[in-house]
């Protein structure tokens, strides 16, 4: 490809970071951030080492603790496993001078979330973490995936990482969102459309006027879920919203820096007459509020829909699994979704931590209580953003509605910590994946936005936001 | 890394689609700071009840698949969560092979880096290999010839060759990388000049 042939934000970002090609003709990608957290990187800097080799950018690589760590009485955690896990990461971080952000650092939360609040995530930036919910930060127009930890010893060893280019795909979505439809809505909607491998090989670019006009908040929450797509990462063009989140954030460009950052960042959005291997078009009026009822993030439908039957489905294989899905989430078909009663709720996670979303939970739920019968549970992504809330008078507001009011991290999105479901438990989650045994053995998770929990937590059953007041 | 030429033996029929990483290797066992030892745990919830005894009718616990080196399983294998633990736990159980008609990225290049084969096939082909799973035929999977042999049927596969050869050369990538050193330290002194904010201290 010539320097003059049209790109995508993609290719730009691509052809920025090409190191060379190796001789085996992958290519190696220079890796501007690597974010590491206590679960998937102790057998990296064991294999490292065993091999007897250092961390080429201790400066260029950043720490935290969110998987595992206890929501409540922080100081101690009390699962010996978990405690050794945290420890090896402050201790590997000690010897490798890597900055790290330990249990009582207020900036500590979940490794998603902490990046973009601390201004570490900047466009046209490539970033790795042994976490597929890295895709998260491609709403800054930076190329971020997930890797296993033997990338993640490779990214420590050479600041580089072994690739081949993507595919493009662009996801445009156009017109003003319908009243009570948000982020999540939208990307929900958008894998139900493609499935949970549609985006398998591609970095899925999401434009239109729909997403233009979103907060970064609300953009990370449509890229962190593009793994959910099965795509590699999801970007979305940086634009003034960008600019304006970034600047003055602790680790943002300063000064002259700061001019000549804006000028290359403003470079990168995609070229008007860019190729796409695939492209769709979705008109925002045709989305509704969203929820999953099964066992895959694809298995989602609109809250004023039914329980689909097996019988729909459009292949023996896919007929089998809305099987299975059912049998595992203990719902009928036919079933009308808000006509499901839950047990617990969740609000948090690297989809829906941030304090837009804990803003948005306060305001439908002030001045009321959560049903009776219904366990909620509040998890900030981050111990700033938990800050923030307190000062807003946020908590208040929702410790007085019945909400449990926590402290940062991944919690019960995937329940390595005690915040677990018991089986045949009925969950609420703005989390991410609705896998069977997700957030506990036999646990039942219904993934929807802030908007849709909030709601059903005062319900106490899943609850169309539109009809309630 | 383990190096894979061939490999013999009977395959496990595991028919079920979108087959996550959490399914492979559930959370509790994510705990660890070895690669070893998960192989007792692989697919956790389908292999044992609530109170941790074997769930007799799985797959896995049935002889002689319970000895399995090779796996066969519905579209989209190993998607969502980047754990590395799930191909640790399928190496550890023994499993180096795993035949589906797609695989989820990050468990695709997972599989590379610990000398398990991931072949991707069609459809059609899947579901012939899941009858000659069931009925115990032996399976013959010859990497350099990229090659499927089930009794008297036999078919050739594709794969990348740099990920080919890695694997029959049991390669240390990080080590053929290091070989870049330079080209990484000239990358990066022209970066310094072009976007130095990208080089101050975190």
């Amino acid at each position: 490809m010539s320097n003059q042939s049209p790109k995508t934000l993609f290719d730009k970002i691509w052809s920025d970071h090409l190191v060379r090609q190796r001789d085996d003709g992958t290519s190696l990608l220079y890796i501007d951030r690597h974010f590491v957290h206590e679960v998937t990187s102790p057998q990296a800097f064991e294999g490292l080492k065993i091999s007897n080799r250092s961390v080429h950018r201790p400066d260029a690589t950043i720490a935290v603790a969110d998987h595992n760590v206890p929501t409540i009485n922080r100081q101690n955690i009390e699962d010996p496993q978990s405690k050794i896990q945290v420890e090896t990461l402050a201790q590997n971080t000690k010897d490798h001078s890597i900055q790290y952000f330990d249990l009582m650092d207020q900036r500590q939360g979940i490794v998603h979330i902490i990046g973009p609040e601390q201004g570490i995530t900047q466009p046209g930036m490539t970033i790795v973490c042994g976490d597929s919910h890295t895709s998260t930060h491609g709403a800054f127009g930076a190329l971020a995936f997930g890797i296993g930890t033997s990338e993640v010893e490779h990214v420590l060893a050479t600041q580089t990482i072994v690739q081949n280019p993507a595919k493009n795909m662009r996801i445009s979505v156009n017109g003003d969102l319908p009243f009570g439809v948000h982020s999540k809505d939208l990307i929900l909607y958008i894998i139900g459309k493609i499935g949970t491998a549609g985006g398998t090989g591609h970095v899925i670019e999401y434009a239109g006027s729909s997403v233009q006009s979103l907060s970064m908040e609300a953009r990370m929450t449509i890229c962190n879920m593009s793994i959910e797509a099965g795509a590699r990462a999801g970007l979305i063009s940086p634009d003034q919203t960008t600019f304006d989140y970034i600047k003055g954030r602790p680790y943002a460009p300063k000064d002259s820096h700061w001019d000549q950052a804006v000028e290359y960042w403003s470079s990168l959005p995609s070229d008007s007459d860019a190729h796409y291997d695939h492209e769709i078009v979705i008109n925002s009026s045709e989305i509704d509020p969203m929820v999953t009822w099964g066992t895959s993030p694809e298995d989602v439908i609109a809250v004023n829909g039914t329980v689909p039957s097996p019988d729909s489905a459009k292949s023996e294989n896919k007929k089998k699994s809305i099987e299975r899905s059912l049998d595992y989430m203990g719902l009928k078909p036919g079933t009308k979704m808000t006509d499901i009663k839950l047990d617990k709720i969740f609000i948090g996670s690297c989809t829906n931590g941030r304090i837009e979303d804990l803003r948005k939970v306060a305001s439908i739920v002030k001045d009321k209580k959560i049903a009776s019968h219904v366990q909620a549970m509040i998890v900030p992504g981050s111990g700033l953003v938990k800050k923030q809330a307190e000062e807003e008078g946020l908590d208040t507001i929702l410790k007085n509605a019945g909400f449990e009011w926590r402290e940062a991290g991944c919690s019960m999105c995937l329940g390595m910590n005690p915040d677990q479901l018991k089986p045949g438990e009925r969950c609420a989650s703005t989390s991410n994946r609705n896998f069977e045994g997700r957030q506990g053995r036999g646990g039942r998770t219904h993934l929807m936005g802030p908007e849709l929990a909030a709601a059903s937590a005062i319900k106490g059953n899943i609850a169309d936001i539109r009809d309630f007041s | 890394m383990d190096k894979f030429t061939t490999l013999q033996g009977i395959a496990a029929p595991l028919p079920i689609v979108n087959i996550d990483t959490d399914m492979i290797i559930p959370k509790q066992f994510l705990k660890t700071i070895k690669r070893t030892g998960l192989g007792v745990s692989l697919f956790y919830e389908m292999r044992y009840d609530t109170e941790g005894k074997l769930i007799e009718d799985f797959v896995l616990n049935t002889k002689p698949y319970d000895k399995s080196k090779i796996l066969l399983a519905g579209d989209n294998f190993g998607c969502g969560s980047s754990r590395e633990h799930a191909p640790w736990s399928l190496k550890d159980f023994g499993i180096r092979c795993v035949i589906s008609t797609s695989f989820a990225d990050i468990f695709y290049n997972n599989c590379f880096q610990n000398g398990i084969l991931p072949i991707v096939v069609k459809a059609e082909e899947l579901d012939r290999l899941m009858s000659a799973a069931g009925s115990q035929l032996e399976f013959n999977i010859d990497l350099p010839n990229q090659s499927i042999q089930v009794g008297n049927h036999s078919f050739n596969f594709e794969i990348e060759d740099h990920r080919k050869e890695r694997l029959l050369q049991g390669l240390d990538d990080i080590g053929i990388t290091l070989g870049y050193k330079e080209d990484i330290a000239t990358y990066e002194t022209d970066k310094k000049n072009q976007k130095p904010w990208l080089f101050g201290d975190l």
